[in-house]
């Protein structure tokens, strides 16, 4: 069984967000990883292998040269190849055309079992896998806390607003990892120096016949929240105070 | 194209969410741009009563799919249901509630209508030309404007980001569709479904959250907080630490990797505020933040604080909100 996996690179959650001169995030100055989600993807992917139950694990991402670094972190930690897609020409893409890349690629590279994480904490969209499944007209168990694969069917526990979905699918496949879906390992040095020598290849959209198509949506500006002045301080005794709290939010922010 | 605008009326535990009146406020502007209808959409089985309840939701009118494979949810089978309900009734523009069946259903009807798509809609800047819409980015670090670039599209809106339109005085007219997924092509068997009794308030949608840290220092913590959420009719949160140390079950975890709430009252008590956790609830409109440490970053980002031990703090607290709301 192979597995393929879905990996974008994004801003550490930490980062600290500036624009730049034309009003864009400036990404110079920020360290970049792989997508937390993907990472517990990656995960689950090496694990089915440990546990024989798949046999080898591709990790699939469009970007820049850049996000190389990020594809080296998966093959570190045990994923067999690697395969960047040069995103030259798409860096504004929306969801959808790098939907239409991805499953091409994907497609061509053959898989039954397709992972990826069920948002990316950049642009936190949650479209990208979905459309993905939706291309390759296979089904999905998205946002999986815990995942079963045995006898050409994979049977996850999907975490949903108040309730817990068991829902088994024939592979091929979509799951997308949920945050409770394992720990991912650290990569130890051996294995960062084995990566340095597992195959990444890069391609480009038309190695794949895609000729990606135009975006059907487009941010047109970037904001940043402008900053709190800090809270207003109510001191006394702790009845003095919950009684000028509440006095200020029925007759000033009006919420109670 | 179509100028008519389909609101995909979720339903869970018998009735109808919260978040659809907010999507019909936020629809009936785009309606009324493009010259269009506004209809509701309702799919599932059994759901006439749900249906003659949607007619007041303040929409033009109410559509209903129903079929045997539509009883449980499933992605494949409603987002084929919504498509071809969508087609038959030419909608150009689609809302949906950014819940977990938006999350999963949504992009896949974008792709299969093969539109654009804007997900965790926060507001709308402009229905005239092409509408532009606002949404969060970075963990809530900035805000972008997205435009959409062609006549159809999906959006999916944050919970409490947009006012609940009225109730309508004459209800819509209600029509049923013929329109059915094909059982060959829904592969996704539903095993088992647990529904959790988190609370009688989604957290998701909740207009009030009373939120719980490591300041609440156990278990028994959140069992002092519950009163002060009852009295407001609020649901209960917690911070990531606070679900790690096993205070209270993740179903309450508020944050990046938790539920991204946006109520008009967020009460954080003993939550010192990390990035995390301010991800998930920064666009709340009023933050109130209760700390013994004056230096917690959760005071940058409230409106309202008090220095104080949450336990000596929320027993006078819920007494004036008694006296105010109860009086």
């Amino acid at each position: 069984m192979k597995i393929v996996v879905l990996m974008k690179q994004t801003f550490t959650t930490e980062a600290r967000i500036e624009l730049d001169g034309s009003g864009k995030p400036n990404d110079s100055k920020v360290k970049k990883v792989v997508n937390p989600y993907d990472e517990f993807a990656v995960e689950e992917a090496i694990q089915l292998v440990e546990r024989k139950v798949a046999e080898k694990v591709t990790v699939v991402c469009l970007g820049p040269a850049s996000a190389e670094e990020a594809l080296r972190q998966c093959l570190a930690m045990g994923a067999d190849e690697a395969v960047r897609v040069d995103s030259a020409g798409l860096e504004e893409a929306d969801s959808s055309v790098v939907a239409s890349v991805l499953a091409g690629a994907v497609k061509s590279m053959g898989y039954d079992l397709l992972l990826a994480g069920y948002v990316a904490v950049d642009d936190n969209a949650a479209q990208v896998a979905v459309r993905v499944a939706e291309l390759l007209d296979i089904p999905q168990i998205n946002v999986v806390s815990k995942l079963e694969v045995a006898n050409g069917t994979a049977t996850g526990w999907r975490e949903a607003d108040g309730r817990t979905e068991v829902l088994e699918v024939p592979l091929p496949a979509l799951v997308t990892a949920d945050k409770s879906l394992n720990k991912p390992r650290y990569p130890t040095l051996p294995n960062i120096m084995k990566a340095k020598k597992k195959p990444l290849e890069i391609k480009a959209p038309a190695d794949f016949g895609i000729n990606p198509p135009a975006s059907k949506t487009r941010v047109v500006k970037y904001e940043l929240p402008p900053p709190k002045s800090g809270a207003k301080i109510f001191k006394g005794t702790p009845a003095e105070a919950a009684a000028a709290l509440v006095k200020a939010l029925r007759e000033e922010a009006k919420v109670v | 194209m179509s100028n008519d605008i389909l609101v995909f009326v979720e339903l869970q535990n018998g009735d109808i969410r919260k978040v659809t009146p907010q999507l019909v406020s936020a629809a009936r502007p785009l309606a009324e741009a493009r010259g269009g209808k506004l209809h509701a959409l309702l799919v599932g089985e059994g759901i006439g009563e749900l249906a003659r309840k949607a007619a007041t939701l303040g929409v033009d009118s109410v559509a209903v799919v129903e079929d045997p494979s539509l009883a449980d949810y499933t992605a494949e089978a409603y987002a084929e249901a919504i498509t071809q309900a969508s087609k038959r009734l030419g909608a150009g523009a689609l809302l949906f509630g950014n819940t977990s069946i938006g999350k999963d259903t949504a992009p896949r009807v974008a792709q299969r209508l093969g539109v654009g798509m804007i997900s965790d809609v926060t507001g709308t800047i402009s229905t005239g030309g092409n509408p532009i819409f606002k949404r969060p980015v970075y963990a809530g670090k900035a805000v972008t404007h997205v435009e959409v670039l062609e006549s159809s599209f999906v959006i999916s809106v944050r919970a409490n980001s947009y006012p609940s339109a009225p109730a309508a005085a004459s209800p819509a007219p209600i029509q049923s569709l013929a329109v059915a997924p094909d059982p060959s092509k829904i592969r996704t068997k539903v095993k088992e479904v647990v529904v959790r009794a988190a609370g009688k308030v989604d957290l998701t949608e909740a207009d009030i959250i009373v939120s719980g840290g490591m300041g609440v220092k156990g278990p028994e913590g959140f069992e002092f907080l519950r009163p002060l959420a009852e009295v407001l009719g609020a649901a209960l949160g917690s911070s990531r630490a606070a679900v790690l140390a096993g205070y209270i079950h993740p179903s309450h975890q508020v944050g990046q990797t938790g539920k991204t709430v946006s109520p008009s009252l967020y009460i954080a008590c003993g939550i010192s505020g990390a990035i995390q956790h301010k991800a998930g609830m920064s666009t709340s409109k009023c933050i109130v933040a209760i700390n013994t440490d004056p230096e917690a970053p959760m005071f940058e980002i409230a409106d309202y604080g008090i220095v104080g031990d949450l336990f000596e703090v929320v027993p006078p607290l819920i007494e004036e909100f008694k006296k105010l709301l109860h009086g």
